[in-house]
């Protein structure tokens, strides 16, 4: 052990039991590089970590605006922590713009690390400040370090011969460094990530091993600093961990998935924000026999993966809300031809082209509803990152089962977040049974395309087989031959079919479960679905110690619902019912209308995710009006 | 097609399904279809390696009509359908039936892209100059000042050129021929089929209710030979009932003349070369009745590998170098650490 922290020189040790800490600068500083791997040390040291990462939608926005300013938090803690938390603890600024934007969320007697060479005459004006806030006294309720950030930087990589540019860029490293000894991290893991991420660049390595050394050491021997903290390692259930983006857990879960299944994964996509790193990440794995396609668009995307479904491999189309909305004619195919597909939708601020790096949740309607026609489709949605490689599992067990199209809600938040996973053992999952009809099943050795098996199913026959010959498309069927059908009764039973059929998934998952309530005497229940999970869960757990007992319902299955969810309703019949989501109650109406429950809705438009004192408080605000009204 | 496939006789009737033919009687996808059955059944090889896929209009009912695989599919998209499908299984012969709206007007990206990646399917595009399922509105080839339902008035699209965009799209076999000459359709389509990359065909196809005659002059057997030049590859470019008109080129452009006035003899003419030059297959596509006579046959062949052969390939390499994906070693990524029993207190779920 060399350098996890223990300060030499003697400073006082603060015990925290979690901390959250927002890094932020231009676009161009490298703030979710320097954010990523504060995450990353801290994980590999034991704590629990969540974390959010806030970008702006232009690759680089003029530098110093506030338009252009990149934000990475992280919660770090000693306890298992679901959300990257309310309130800054620690906001790391590398110029004035940085500081404006995220000053408002830094808790009153909060710590603030300055790069003070980024504060100068023109960026105070490029962030519309006309008095230096460091000298101004403005700060005066906040601990301010004001660290020359740059010129340490340069002095600290002065014999390795790079560039003044080259080198400037390394201050985010020495950022980095200072927040390290401050927080007593160990650096092991980020030099490690230095040595591998500049394996072939020498002067890098040596510059940005340097200035994170410098950051550190800056912070043992500056009398800037009187305290440290610490903070221990989670109590987390035992078991191997790494850490993991919900971006990459779809992946890997749907290369798991193509394994288990022993079908190769193909993957047609169109690049959109934030969708695309899951087509960076399965690109990468060629080697699982993973086929990508980057097609001309997203129509071409789904079309491609849809005809590859049909030749026998698993098809899988991702992209976000505009991107979906150019799918649904397709989607609609998918349904009618009844072939294996998923769709992944990681939702972002809408409409049209909206807020394309924010969060948002407000494509359920779509998903759910948004085809022509009665056009019903299995979806299921991932409430964290990890959980993203679970729903890409079972979305495929479910597409394959039923011989149906899947969507597969994520969103912007959980694409680019990470927290730990205890990872399974690929011995421990379970393979994915699929069977490809390879004889007639009809009479006279005729072939019955839609045919269908005891879960409403039609076979799914490989194109190359003798004697299984036979067309789909658009059109409607007839029901068993498969053959174009106009007729009025036999379409009215093909609705009901593909109805019936979709609903059946409810007697294929599990059951919902409920949370924070195990004698069922909570004084109200909370729905929610997707990535409110952390939030509501953190509010259920606070509210608890605040006395104040919370049931929480937390949905992956939004198509059909869970089959004992009706029960959940009746069960909390007189309780008061909140939904959280980040749209205008749109589960609350899909509730409302098929259980006639009296959903009270929480809604949260802003392109952020909610807070766990925005639920708290809507949870007791609810509970009290009910107590007025007995 | 696996080696073990026994090679066996296919007639005709092996190769149609048992649905109703509902094309207007008279319609000239009819012999399109007996032509493709024709040269299917000459191909020998067994139904079931087929699939016909389409998009939407008269012509993409095409499948229905054959017993082999098929995807009747939506409008405009049967060519990334059959990408994908290609993608996944090259093993499959792969056509495509389009027309001239599902395939220049709502598929024209389409078009674009799955011949600039040389996918190995066959694309038979109908080319009837009209929209006929939805009766009669003009389509991207319909000519300029064309009046129909939607254009009482006459069009004011300039018409494109089907040939003219395969090849800015880097099509490695493009070819013309018409519903009304079986002989010439069939070895065409025979050529397009032992084509290996994109093989782009545009028929000539009459709709005898919306737009009938409009390609008479090429279709027509007793005016043909004044109209259309069939290319033969190194051979002149004539044409005439008695074949004594000839192509030149003169100054990059093309102009017909008479063999044997003005001094020209049968040396001046251009001679046909499917796999040169891109130059001289632009001209070949810019030929357009009444002015020039119209090409018909090969225009272009040239090789380059396949879509789905580079898609594999990469695969096939990485693995190599690699060896194949350990799903294990995926699943544990980088870095890990271990929470140990001691430690663990009521947890996180
Ligand atoms: S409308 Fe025209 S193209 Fe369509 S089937 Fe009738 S004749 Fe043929």
């Amino acid at each position: 052990m060399s350098l996890e922290a223990q300060p030499k020189t003697p400073k006082e040790v603060e015990e925290l039991p979690q901390v959250t800490i927002r890094f932020a600068g231009d676009s161009g500083d490298g703030m979710q590089l320097t954010g990523t791997q504060f995450t990353n040390a801290s994980a590999i040291f034991g704590n629990d970590v969540s974390t959010m990462a806030d970008f702006p939608a232009e690759i680089r926005a003029p530098a110093g605006t506030v338009y252009g300013v990149s934000g990475f938090q992280l919660q770090f803690s000693s306890s298992a922590i679901y959300t990257p938390g309310d309130v800054v603890d620690c906001l790391v600024a590398m110029n004035p713009a940085a500081l404006k934007v995220n000053l408002a969320e830094l808790k009153h007697g909060g710590v603030i690390i300055l790069n003070e060479d980024g504060f100068t005459e023109q960026t105070l004006k490029l962030a519309g400040m006309d008095r230096n806030p460091i000298k101004d006294g403005s700060l005066g309720k906040y601990t301010v370090h004001s660290i020359p950030m740059t010129q340490s930087t340069l002095r600290a990589c002065e014999e390795v011969g790079l560039t003044g540019k080259e080198a400037g860029r390394c201050k985010n490293f020495y950022a980095l460094g200072v927040v390290c000894w401050l927080y007593s991290r160990p650096l092991e893991p980020i030099l490690d990530f230095i040595e591998m991420k500049f394996k072939d660049r020498e002067q890098l390595r040596e510059a940005n091993k340097r200035v994170l050394r410098a950051g550190y050491y800056f912070g043992e021997t500056a009398e800037l600093f009187t305290r440290v903290f610490r903070v221990r390692k989670a109590h987390l259930p035992p078991g191997v961990y790494r850490e993991v983006h919900g971006n990459e857990a779809l992946a890997i879960g749907l290369i798991a998935a193509g394994q288990l299944a022993n079908k190769p994964i193909f993957y047609g996509s169109y690049p959109i924000t934030p969708a695309s790193d899951i087509l960076h990440e399965l690109a990468r794995h060629k080697q699982f026999g993973v086929k990508t396609f980057q097609a001309e668009d997203e129509i071409a995307a789904i079309c491609a993966a849809l005809g590859a479904s049909y030749g026998g491999a698993l098809g899988v189309t991702a992209s976000s809300g505009p991107g979906i909305a150019l799918k649904a004619e397709a989607l609609g195919l998918a349904v009618m031809v009844e072939l294996p597909l998923v769709v992944i939708n990681v939702q972002r601020g809408g409409p049209s082209t909206g807020l394309p790096t924010k969060v948002e949740q407000a494509d359920l309607f779509q998903a759910v509803l948004g085809r022509n026609g009665e056009c019903p489709l299995p979806v299921l949605a991932a409430r964290s990152p990890s959980d993203c490689f679970e729903v890409a599992l079972e979305a495929t067990r479910i597409a394959v089962k039923f011989m149906t199209p899947v969507m597969v809600l994520s969103d912007g938040f959980i694409a680019n977040s990470a927290e730990p996973w205890c990872f399974p053992n690929t011995g421990d999952l379970d393979p994915i049974e699929i069977e490809h009809t390879d004889e007639p099943n009809g009479e006279n050795g005729r072939f019955l395309s839609y045919k269908r098996d005891e879960w409403l199913a039609r076979p799914w026959a490989l194109p190359g087989t003798p004697g299984l010959t036979h067309r789909i498309g658009g059109l409607e069927k007839q029901d068993v031959t498969g053959n174009v059908s106009y007729d009025p009764e036999n379409h009215q039973r093909m609705v009901n079919l593909r109805q019936a059929k979709v609903d059946k998934v409810a007697e294929f998952v599990a059951e919902q479960e409920i949370m924070n309530d195990p004698d069922g005497t909570a004084e109200m229940l909370v729905v929610g679905w997707g990535s409110t999970y952390g939030a509501i869960r953190e509010s259920a757990r606070r509210l608890l110690r605040k006395g104040v007992r919370v049931a929480h319902v937390h949905l992956r299955h939004l198509n059909p619902f869970p089959r004992n969810l009706g029960a959940i309703f009746e069960k909390y019949r007189d309780r008061p019912v909140l939904v959280p989501e980040m749209n205008k109650g749109q589960l609350a109406t899909l509730l409302r209308s098929k259980y006639l429950v009296d959903t009270q809705h929480l809604e949260k438009v802003q392109g952020r995710p909610f807070t766990t004192v925005e639920i708290m408080d809507a949870a007791e605000e609810l509970l009290a009006a009910k107590g007025a009204k007995k | 097609m696996s080696v073990t496939e026994q090679k066996r006789e296919y007639t005709v009737k092996d190769f149609g399904s048992d649905q109703d033919v509902r094309w207007c009687p008279g319609c000239g996808d009819y012999s399109i279809l007996s032509a493709v059955k024709k040269v299917l059944a000459e191909a020998g090889v067994p139904p079931e390696q087929y699939v016909f896929i389409s998009g939407i209009g008269c012509s993409s009912r095409f499948p229905y009509y054959m017993s082999t695989y098929g995807i009747h599919s939506i409008h405009g998209r049967a060519m990334a359908v059959a990408t994908g499908l290609k993608v996944a299984r090259p093993d499959l012969h792969t056509f495509v039936i389009t027309g001239d709206g599902d395939a220049l007007s709502i598929g024209g990206n389409h078009t674009i892209h799955t011949l600039r990646r040389n996918v190995d399917i066959t694309i038979l595009l109908f080319n009837n100059q009209i929209y006929g399922l939805t009766k009669g509105q003009y389509s991207p080839t319909s000519p300029f000042g064309k009046k129909t339902k939607s254009t009482p008035m006459g069009s004011l699209d300039q018409p494109i050129a089907p040939m003219a965009i395969a090849l800015a799209a880097e099509a490695t076999f493009m070819a013309r021929t018409i519903d009304m000459h079986p002989k010439h359709l069939m070895a065409t389509v025979k050529r397009a089929m032992e084509h290996k990359g994109t093989s782009f065909v545009e028929i000539y196809q009459n709709c005898n209710i919306f737009n009938d005659g409009a390609l008479a002059y090429a279709q027509d057997r007793k005016v043909r030979a004044e109209n259309v030049i069939e290319l033969e590859q190194g051979k002149p470019l004539l044409f005439g009932k008695d074949m004594n008109k000839g192509i030149v080129s003169e100054k990059g452009h093309l102009k017909a003349v008479r063999i044997g006035e003005d001094g020209i003899t049968e040396d001046d003419v251009l001679v046909h070369d499917e796999e040169d030059s891109e130059s001289y297959h632009a001209m070949l596509t810019r030929m357009r009745y009444p002015e020039l006579p119209e090409p018909i046959g090969v225009f272009r062949a040239i090789e380059r590998p396949t879509y789905e052969d580079l898609v594999n390939g990469q695969i096939e390499r990485v693995i190599e170098r690699k060896g194949k994906g350990d799903l294990q070693k995926l699943i544990v990524g980088r870095s890990t650490w271990e929470v140990h029993e001691d430690e663990a207190e009521a947890g996180k779920g």
